[in-house]
């Protein structure tokens, strides 16, 4: 027996699934062919790891483990939805359990790039399939009649002319025994009864009682707490620091440094810890530290900002996408525009601040937490503390938002190095003030942005970025463009406009960043549809029908209908501005239409949003519509309060007293639309961001006459 | 030692009297269901109910909370089954999660007050909790549906 078959089975016993059982599961082979489906017995004799299992039980309970974070955006409702549909079971059957990290045996499992369904929904359709079609077999030779005489519902094998039926559970043991089939035929959407239904999300009442278990809330026997003080210029130095006052604090046990990574660089801190979380913030109080600061004493939300616009007037940058000649048509034509679009530094800001759980023992490292990316942290870790894989393992809990933040590795790094340091089980809190101050952020950017009419149409349009490169930090080289910053750039329109270029200035400074909900998506989408608008007014057209010479395909074409039918585009009253913007990231194309007018007191209000989603297939609209929902708040709130600012090279925001969030009175009105088609699933948690901005500063401009280009902006003071 | 009585069980626990409610909640009782969300009374993810009213744990000092009569998320409902609850669950409005337990302590609050809240009354009642996810619009959706069971419910007895 292999190594590998043994942990299989300690992890199996670890997650109380023994006895006997149908396991199905994926695995992917080493030549790089796609995910390929077996049981775990032929997995077992043929040394394969299995990964997004399927288990049932003699009782007929369905255990799925799902290889994603469960970070509000619905992969504990929409995995099941997916697996039940095939497996022909009720939804109320399948409990759905965290898998741990492990890159070997799940392959990709980063929460990010609007990716759980669209990674993996023909994996499951298939895997769910497999496992009815075994049960049906096993049932058949059972009865000794026709596989083609029974069919599968509700958790029981039929037998069509007899009408007589076995429970899942009765027939477990049986087809644990066959060997996946081979072709699977997979269900025509029109046939589905559960996909496509506005299901109640199976999390739901642990979030309401109190029982779901979040990073923060994740206790182990014996566990301490740590906070850290950390130089708040982000990544300086430790030059000394005195723990005598701390140590004094009750319940404080232990003060020592701490350097935890950040990138290829490191943070300096100083953990305090305690027998709570209290006790270790009170001891955090009363420590004296010198820091050093040396580079970091000058830097400035102005001077930045300064120095993006420099480069755009000055350099060129990388060309990272390029059709045709825009400078040329630029340098001809008679009608143009050239201006500079600004986005700030965001926070995430998830309501749960970051925080991880860490037991170090003899040479061997267990993790719980907040974690969107476990089999990165796994890596990371490994890497670090100089262990083999098995030797770390990674537990994802509930988390309470992640929006990109909670893909980084720094909070489980602090965790390892503090419970190795004591000896014990510890769990690190970030207070609120430090997940706002020590970033890692997104970026603030600016775009200079030119676009060309000849003889009315739209001929060339040239996009510059400066601004700190995701990529760079994460070692992706300096002297070339890389894919992250364009990410669904123009797409709805890139191949209807010959001459096109966008590139990239290399923009370096010492605030570490990481994606922000979208991506570069959200700050490309705004330059880039608020460039459309401009133009569109430039032409003297109206910004709908501007957009519809450009888009590129159908699903584009019935997308805009669509927005205009439901806003009442057309229907436009006095006193009413109309704005829209269509963006394309992360395989889903959504269009927003936003409708303002003013208050009695002059200021202005959003009367209404309406999104209209092309996802292709998809699992819950019920879940889609949330997503857009939180997308356009979280945009709004980007748009119109939000900014990390730097001074002195310290963060000046510090808490929700002076990053204000947005409050139940502040939530527009929202319609969701989504289309109906078999095409690809494309991503949900993220596309519903990019165009709610552009879409919202164009209605501005159309009740206003004002052209707003750098945000945030002051809603009351437009 | 101080006695604290949460969800109508009474713990002796030896603390700092200027511990927030909520780390003594959390850390020392080990109920997680009340949440740190801000440590400053601006996001009531931490709402939990001192002698009936809504007061953030967070800056409620065990001073004074010792001896009075505490109930958390865990202690609202027998079987998930208060009002707010059965409509949070059935108008889906939870996401990540992490800031509902304070949301539907606040809408208690708000219900047992005030039967029939109009859109203006639930605004201004949970004004003071956030929700980074942006489930506002199925906030107020649930409250009305809450009322309107509690209603119900209120006419069977």
């Amino acid at each position: 027996m292999s190594t590998s078959n043994i942990s299989r089975r300690h992890f199996l016993r670890a997650a109380g699934l023994t006895g006997t059982a149908l396991f199905v599961g994926l695995y992917f082979p080493s030549n790089g062919e796609e995910a390929k489906l077996a049981t775990a017995s032929a997995a077992e004799t043929s040394d394969i790891e299995l990964n997004a299992w399927v288990h049932i039980d003699t009782n007929g309970k369905v255990t799925i483990f799902s290889h994603r974070a469960e970070m509000g955006q619905g992969a504990f409702q929409s995995v099941p939805q997916i697996v039940a549909e095939e497996l022909e079971v009720n939804l109320k059957d399948i409990t759905i359990r965290f898998a741990q990290g492990d890159r070997e045996k799940y392959g990709n499992q980063v929460t990010g790039g609007s990716s759980t369904i669209r990674g993996s929904y023909k994996n499951l359709l298939k895997l769910g399939a497999s496992a009815r079609e075994m049960l049906i077999m096993a049932a058949a030779t059972k009865w000794q009649v026709s596989v083609a005489d029974c069919y599968a519902e509700s958790g029981h094998v039929i037998h069509r002319p007899s009408g007589k039926k076995f429970h899942y559970g009765e027939l477990v043991e049986a087809a644990s025994k066959l060997e996946a089939p081979k072709d699977i035929v997979l269900k025509k959407r029109s046939d589905y009864k559960l996909i496509g239904k506005p299901l109640s999300r199976q999390d739901s009442p642990l979030k309401t009682n109190g029982t779901a278990v979040f990073g923060l809330d994740k206790k182990l026997p014996g566990m301490l707490y740590a906070v850290v003080e950390r130089n708040p210029r982000l990544r300086g130095k430790l030059v000394s620091f005195d723990a005598s006052a701390a140590l004094k604090v009750a319940g404080v046990k232990k003060v020592f440094k701490v350097q935890t990574g950040v990138f290829q660089t490191f943070r300096d801190g100083v953990a305090v810890v305690a027998d709570s979380t209290w006790a270790a913030i009170q001891g955090r109080k009363a420590l004296k530290i010198e820091w050093d600061d040396s580079g970091f004493e000058h830097m400035s939300t102005a001077e930045i900002y300064r120095r993006q616009n420099d480069l755009l007037k000055n350099q060129e940058g990388l060309s990272a996408k390029k059709q045709g000649d825009p400078d040329e048509i630029l340098a001809l034509a008679a009608q143009k525009l050239d201006v500079v679009y600004e986005t700030p530094y965001q926070s995430h800001s998830a309501m749960e601040p970051l925080n991880c759980v860490a037991h170090y023992q003899e040479d061997k490292i267990e993790i719980w937490g907040p974690i969107q990316a476990p089999e990165w942290v796994q890596d990371y870790i490994c890497g670090q503390f100089k262990l083999p894989k098995e030797k770390v393992v990674v537990n994802m809990t509930f988390l309470g938002g992640g929006f990109g933040r909670k893909a980084f590795m720094d909070y489980p790094h602090e965790a390892c190095l503090i419970s190795k340091e004591i000896n014990a089980p510890v769990q690190v809190v970030w207070t609120r003030e430090d997940d706002m101050t020590q970033g890692p952020y997104r970026a603030g950017i600016s775009y200079r942005c030119q676009g060309a009419l000849t003889n009315g149409q739209l001929s060339a349009l040239k996009f510059k970025m400066a601004g700190q490169n995701i990529g760079h930090w994460m070692g992706a080289p300096k002297d070339q463009p890389n894919r992250s910053t364009t990410e669904g750039f123009l797409a709805p329109y890139y191949e209807s406009i010959k001459n096109v270029s966008f590139s990239d200035i290399p923009f370096e400074i010492p605030i570490p960043n990481v994606w922000w909900r979208s991506v570069y998506a959200s700050t490309n989408g705004f330059a880039y549809e608020s460039l459309i608008n401009e133009m569109a007014h430039l032409a003297k057209k109206d910004p709908l029908e501007f957009r519809r010479d450009y888009l590129k395909d159908e699903r584009s074409r019935k997308l805009i209908d669509k927005m205009e039918e439901l806003s009442g585009w057309k229907e436009k009253k006095n006193g009413e501005g109309f704005g829209l913007a269509i963006t394309e990231c992360f395989a889903t194309t959504v269009g927003q239409v936003v409708k303002v007018s003013r208050k009695a007191d002059g200021k202005i209000k959003i009367d209404k949003v309406w999104a209209v989603v092309d996802c292709g297939w998809y699992v819950n609209p019920d879940i889609i519509h949330a997503q857009v929902e939180g997308s356009v708040l979280m945009a709004y709130a980007a748009a119109t309060i939000h900014q990390i600012t730097f001074k002195d090279g310290l963060v000046e925001q510090k808490n929700f007293y002076n990053y204000l969030m947005p409050r139940i009175s502040d939530m527009p009105k929202v319609e969701v639309h989504v289309m109906e088609n078999d095409e690809n699933a494309g991503g949900v948690g993220e596309p519903g961001l990019p165009p709610f901005t552009p879409a919202l500063t164009e209605a501005i401009f159309d009740l206003t006459g004002k052209r707003i280009r750098k945000l945030p902006f002051d809603m009351d003071n437009v | 030692m101080i006695n604290l009585n949460v969800n109508q069980k009474t713990y002796q626990i030896d603390a700092d009297l200027n511990m927030p409610l909520l780390w003594a909640i959390r850390d020392i009782i080990g109920l997680t269901g009340t949440k740190y969300g801000c440590g400053v009374a601006q996001c009531g993810a931490c709402v939990v109910h001192l002698n009936g009213e809504a007061v953030r744990s967070c800056v409620t000092k065990l001073s004074r909370a010792a001896g009075q009569k505490i109930v958390t998320i865990e202690g609202l409902s027998e079987n998930n089954n208060h009002p707010a609850q059965l409509a949070w669950n059935e108008e889906n409005v939870p996401q990540c999660g992490y800031c509902h337990s304070g949301q539907i302590m606040s809408a208690a609050v708000l219900l047992r007050e005030n039967p029939n809240p109009s859109d203006a009354d639930i605004d201004s009642a949970m004004a003071g909790n956030i929700c980074r996810c942006g489930t506002y619009l199925r906030i107020r959706k649930a409250i009305h549906l809450a009322a309107e069971l509690q209603r119900k419910e209120a006419a069977g007895k």
